[in-house]
Formats: C-alpha cells, structure tokens, sequence
C-alpha cells in the first residue's frame, strides 16, 4: 500500500499533524524541518506552536483565529518552497569520556558486538549523529546515526538511575541523558557538557537538524570541562555546516 | 510577609498557570490547568487575568490560611466541600481571608479538581516562562514539586474584595452528561471500522490509574489492525492512545510530549474540563463530532468567558451571628452583584 505524503491529520480542533512519511529516514526528516522553518518564519496569526519530531510536524494552533482549512492552505503555499527556509546546519562536538568509571558498560557492549572496547568506542566517537526530535523529558534528544555494528537490544531491566549527562546506546540510537533517571539502555561514557540547563541561555544545547559528534576525552579533561560547564560555559564546539 | 500558608495538603495540590507552552519542541511538557475553564473561572471571579498562577486542588483537598494581612480568594471548579473555619460555604466562592482563619477544601457531591486563585498575584519565580508544575521533570511551583504543609506562597499587591463572602454563579462549570466529544484521529487507520464502532458505542470507566498525566479507561480491549508500535510524534492533550494489550488511555495536562502508540482520538479541547471532572469509577461514552462541531463548542467555551460573572453576597441567615461579627462584613447584605 503506498500512501500519499504530506498526509494532514488532526490532534484535536487545535492541532494538525502534517505526516511526511511513515519511518525513520533523514530525507523524511529534512521535509519536517524545512515546514518548520518555513512556518516559524512566516508565524501566520493564530499559530501557537509547533512540534518537529521523526517524520511529522504537529502544528497546534488557536482555531478561533485561523480556521483549519486556512492552516492547510499555509502549509501547502509553504512546502512549494520550504527547502530554501531552513538555516544552515550546525554540528556540534561533544566531549566524552569512556573511561571504565564512565562508559560502566563498554564491557558489555564488546561482549554483546563481538567487538573489542576500543573499536566501540572508535566506531561511536566516528560517527555524525542527526538530532532528530526532542521527547520524553526536556533535553531529552534522540540521535540517529548510530554504527549498525553497535545496535544491541535494551536491558532485561532497568538499571538503577546514572549519573547526570550520561551517554547511552540502545534501540539502535544513541543519547545524552541530562538528568539522573533509572534507564534500560547501556551506559558508554559521560559528557561534561549540559544538554539542557536552565540558568544558561540558551537553556536547550542543540536544535533538532544539527549534527553533533562525540570527542573522546580523559578523566583529567572530564573533570576540568565539568566545573567549566557547571558554571554554565557550554563546552562543546560548535562548527555552522555551509 | 503577605501570603498564603499551606497547612495541610492531600497529594496531587499544585500551583499552575495556563503552562509553559512553545518548549514542547524540546521536550518540556506544557502542565497547566486539568479543567481551564474553572481555572479561568476562579481567577475571573478575584479580578485577575484568566491565565494567572492559582493553586489546583484535587481530591486530596487543601487547607490554607492568609497570613501578614487579609486578602479575598476565590475557589471554582467540581462541587468541592469548602468550609472557612468549620462553616459551609458554597463550592464556588469568593471570601475574603482574616489571618489565621482557616479555609479548608475537601472532596464534595462531584468533581476531582478545583481551583483557589487569589486577589492579588503569587509572587513564584518562572520557569521557561511559567509557573506551572509539572512534578515529573521537576519544573515550576515550589521547587517543581506538589504543595505541601508548611509552605509558604507569597502574593503580591493583596486585596480585600467586596462583597467580602459571595457565591460565585458559574452555570458554565455545570457540564451534566457523561458523553465526550472526541475528533476520530491522528491514528485512526491504525484500527478497523469494528474497533472504531466498539470505541464509540462501549461504555467505558475511568480507571483507579488515573492522574494529571492520564486518564486511563476500563472497557473492551481494542484490537490494532497494523500493529501497535508507531514512530514517536507529537501528542496533543486529549489524545487517546491505545497501549500494546489494547487499553485505551487519555493524556491529560502532564503527558509526554512525544510517544509511539497510535492515537484513536482526541478529546476536544472544550470537553477536557468535563473529562478530567470525572472521579475514578465514573461511566463515560465518547461521540464523535466534525472539526466544525469541535469549533462551535470552543467558540461557546470562550463565550461563557466573556459572560459577566455574577456574585451574589451570602446573607445572614446562612451564617451565625459569631461568624460574620469575626468576618466584619461591610454593608453586611447585598444583591447579588457584578465585578468589573
């Protein structure tokens, strides 16, 4: 069954979902970004706003002021050129340490690869991730682009909470969880960086689209960035992409 | 210090404000009222914007006390038992707080939520640009977490209104009925026409599981025609997510902003409030209606907004003679009356 795409779906009188495909794919993803971009640019009267994730836009907007239909016309007029709205890309390069006390499960991951603990680290600090949707909790991003050589299936249960700024693998993704919280993904190293702090503007790091790459560092610089970024330095470099 | 101390609160007290909206692109869940039309309500009725931070209280109940000076509160939302050092008064009120009397919320004849809102402004910090709890990420209130006793709430530039002691006359709060209206989608095509049918003519429960994240409901399980695992999206307040083993569920004011079960349908936006009023072991329906319907219902939410509030001072007769000496009412009976 094909279907075709942009499908407009509502969420409710005050949301519409413009779907662009079914799957995780960053064509897919370029299309939902471009709309974005393209609508925050315009901000039609009535727009509240919006939500970007994998392969959909939500659109939530105040019905009263602009009528569902005149959504749909906007973001028809909008997708004819939205590829030329988007900024350029950024990509980021985020330090982390995976080091035993760090990436507490390198061990696991070689086991369960068949790789040595040095080529996982190698192939997840090789690789250029896509930040492609926030969710679950603020700060929360999702990276595609994960090595198929690393993609292992989750925990039989959940571990105790990890410490803050934790990198995990798991689902075939990789993230940078912020907080502490229990997880049933697999610990491979620490960030010093804050990929969302409140008294730091801006207080969210990253924006769906960027690129962002993992630079392997020792417990020495661990330590060093750490009382840098908690005193609200961002640590990361950030390159803009032509 | 002017403010409002807590001296006892149930779980689930928290202060809110219309939420914290434009974050959900980076994962902050917006919170905000359960019912926005008794939020509204009740900061409407002390003179205050309709999205101003007030205090929603669920069955847990709430006693508060006014301290450093007197100032008026009000209280809308379910048919809550509100009493003021041990007397009646009517489940939407507007009375002015002496230090030290003791105003005490408490589950009434309906409802799970109401709202205590005050003359005058609590004085919280924002958070990303609101107050509004949300206790799972820890954001807004005090601390990010639910009122507890002992804690203190500031209120900015307090004020005494007059009538001191007045029914608040909310005909809008009173939403008999227990059909829903729910626009069909965003995952509709994720179920049969025969699952579609058993969803809207099953009556379902509003299940014990119940809170400000979801609502969940008890009824026939729903069987997915393609699977139940969707690539995450977005997830509007009111959508209705049917889980793995078939169970439907309603995502309330606190939900995830994001998530990967197929969304049924979504409550529509007026209908929320009624929804969320509803206790755990209610019987409830869903109908479906157009996107037009769905407008036409929000434009008379709004219009019931509009709507001059009217107050109607309590009389003696309803108060002992000791009560209202203590409460030095002026003029001491009115007509009922309308704020600015």
């Amino acid at each position: 069954m094909t279907e075709a795409y942009p499908r407009f779906l509502d969420a409710g009188e005050a949301a519409l979902v413009v779907e662009f495909g079914a799957g995780v794919d960053p064509a897919i993803n370029d299309r939902v970004l471009a709309l974005d971009a393209a609508i925050l640019a315009e901000r039609p009267a009535g727009l509240s706003e919006t939500v970007p994730t994998y392969r959909s836009l939500m659109i939530h907007y105040d019905p009263l002021v602009i009528a569902r239909a005149d959504l749909i016309a906007t973001v028809e007029r909008l997708l004819v050129n939205a590829a030329a709205a988007r900024r350029p890309g950024r990509r980021w390069t985020i330090p982390c340490c995976y080091e035993p006390a760090y990436g507490e499960d390198i061990g696991r991951i070689a086991e369960m690869t068949g790789l040595t603990p040095e080529r996982v680290v190698e192939l997840h600090a090789g690789a250029t991730y896509r930040v492609y949707m926030y969710g679950f909790a603020p700060g929360f991003c999702y990276l595609g682009g994960l090595p198929p050589q690393l993609a292992v299936s989750r925990r039989e249960t959940p571990r105790a909470p990890h410490p803050p700024n934790t990198v995990l693998i798991g689902g075939g993704l990789t993230l940078v969880s912020t907080f502490s919280m229990p997880t049933g993904w697999w610990l491979i190293g620490r960030t010093p960086e804050r990929m969302f702090s409140l008294s730091r503007h801006p207080a969210f790091l990253v924006d769906v689209g960027d690129a962002l790459r993992f630079e392997p560092i020792d417990a020495t610089a661990f330590a060093a960035l750490d009382a840098r970024a908690a005193a609200d330095d961002i640590v990361a470099r950030r390159e803009i992409l032509k | 210090m002017i403010g409002l101390r807590v001296i006892a609160a149930g779980p689930g007290a928290t202060l809110q404000d219309r939420g914290r909206h434009g974050w959900l692109r980076f994962g902050v869940t917006p919170a905000g009222p359960m019912d926005r039309l008794a939020f509204a309500t009740a900061n409407r009725a002390v003179g205050a914007a309709p999205d101003a931070p007030a205090i929603e209280v669920s069955l847990g109940g709430l006693d508060v006390a006014a301290e450093g000076a007197a100032f008026s509160v009000a209280v809308a939302g379910g048919s809550f038992r509100i009493t003021l050092d041990g007397h009646e008064l009517p489940p939407a009120t507007r009375v002015e707080l002496e230090p030290r009397a003791r105003l005490s919320i408490r589950p009434g004849s309906a409802g799970s939520w109401t709202y205590l809102a005050v003359a005058g402004r609590f004085d919280v910090t924002p958070v990303l640009g609101s107050v509004a709890t949300h206790t799972r990420s820890g954001l807004g209130g005090l601390q990010g977490r639910a009122l507890a006793a002992g804690d203190f709430l500031p209120v900015c530039e307090p004020r005494c209104l007059r009538p001191s002691i007045a029914r608040v006359a909310t005909p809008w709060l009173d939403r008999p009925g227990n059909t829903i209206s729910v626009m069909l989608g965003p995952q509709d095509d994720y179920f049969d026409a025969d699952q579609i049918a058993v969803f809207l003519t099953a009556d379902w429960t509003v299940s014990a599981r119940s809170d400000r994240m979801a609502y969940g409901l008890e009824g026939p399980r729903l069987h997915h025609a393609k699977g139940f695992n969707i690539v995450s999206d977005g997830i509007a307040m009111g959508a209705i997510q049917v889980l793995g083993e078939g169970r439907p569920m309603v995502l309330m004011a606190d939900r995830q902003p994001t998530g990967g079960y197929p969304k049924i349908a979504t409550v529509i936006g007026p209908e929320l409030g009624r929804l969320a009023q509803l206790r755990p072991g209610t019987r409830l329906r869903f109908a479906p209606v157009s996107v037009t319907q769905a407008v036409a219902a929000r434009q008379a939410e709004a219009q019931a907004l509009m709507a001059p509030l009217q107050l109607e001072a309590l009389t003696r007769t309803e108060f002992s003679p000791e009560f209202l000496l203590g409460l030095n009412l002026i003029g001491g009976v009115s007509a009922g009356r309308e704020i600015p």
